[in-house]
């Protein structure tokens, strides 16, 4: 994975540009670092242009506003590994844990 | 925390279950796995963030030896420390003292320690601040916020791929006995830029 390439995603603007504060990337829960580490990597890994996971998530704030910027951003991951044909609802209910793992 | 509470972890919120389905279903694929996953996650929080500039100066507030060392030959004064790379060769800190601030623009293109500062900000890639930072900074600065006294003087450093500066703000008064990592969280990146002083 190249510099450019996460340089592209750090640098998004707009509604959908990370959460920073004083410049820096701010993740309030570690699943929401993953979120992001699962995005880039999946579009990384499948050759893919970054534009397909960002105009999913420009989509997933468009469809509700209100809600937390990192809850659109695991609705976009999860429509880009679906629409990808890496996994489906119910391949997804059967892997969700119910507890929180050891760090 | 009781022994019941350790027994009974908090619920997992849906949004947080979800990614962790997502994960252990790739991960089952062989597309992710965890440590190359944290690894990415590093990388934001470290290399892309002005955290490792406010980490340099934090140590020169702390370690008049290393200050030294820093304003005599800066890369290598911050290779100590762990960082460089292409994009932080030739750096160059200048200091701001009572009667001195600096301020950095790259006037050409954008060139900027990433290594220290992370990714640029948006303006100072704007052809209205590298114009002004050089012609009118004084003015600049106060539209930005940032006042410098008339008997300040303000000395602008203009990067290049060459040499990439960083500035040294001054430590803040009240600080005396906190720490290098309490002093790291006060170093902003607009200060490390000269866009900032207190």
């Amino acid at each position: 994975m190249s510099d450019t390439f996460t340089g592209t995603v750090a640098v998004m603007a707009g509604a959908e540009a990370l959460p920073r504060a004083n410049g820096e990337f701010v993740f309030d829960a570690p699943w929401q670092g993953q979120a992001v580490a699962l995005a880039v990597t999946v579009v990384d890994r499948l050759g893919l242009d970054w534009d397909e996971f960002r105009r999913r998530l420009i989509a997933a704030i468009a469809d509700d506003p209100d809600r937390a910027y990192y809850d659109s951003w695991a609705a976009a991951l999860e429509a880009l590994v679906v629409d990808c044909g890496l996994a489906d609802d119910a391949a997804l209910r059967a892997a969700a844990p119910t507890e929180r793992a050891a760090p | 925390m009781s022994a019941d509470a350790h027994h009974h972890p908090a619920p997992l919120a849906p949004v947080e279950a979800r990614v962790a389905a997502i994960e252990a279903v790739l991960t089952e694929q062989g597309l992710v796995d965890r440590a190359a996953l944290d690894e990415v996650v590093r990388h934001f929080e470290d290399d892309l963030s002005p955290r490792n500039g406010a980490k340099v100066i934090a140590r020169a507030w702390t370690d008049p030896a290393y200050k030294a060392r820093l304003l005599d030959d800066a890369t290598a004064a911050i290779a100590e420390l762990g960082y460089g790379g292409p994009e932080g060769g030739h750096m160059v800190v200048v200091e701001n003292t009572p009667t001195v601030h600096n301020l950095v623009v790259c006037t050409l293109c954008s060139c900027y320690p990433w290594p220290v500062l992370g990714l640029p900000p948006a303006w100072y890639k704007a052809p209205a601040y590298r114009a002004r930072a050089v012609r009118e900074p004084r003015v600049l600065l106060a539209e930005l916020g940032t006042r410098i006294a008339d008997d300040v003087e303000i000395r602008v450093w203009d990067s290049s791929a060459e040499v990439r500066y960083l500035v040294l703000p001054e430590r803040p008064a009240g600080t005396e006995g906190r720490t290098e990592d309490e002093l790291a969280a006060l170093v902003t990146r607009d200060a490390m830029i000269g866009v900032e002083r207190r």
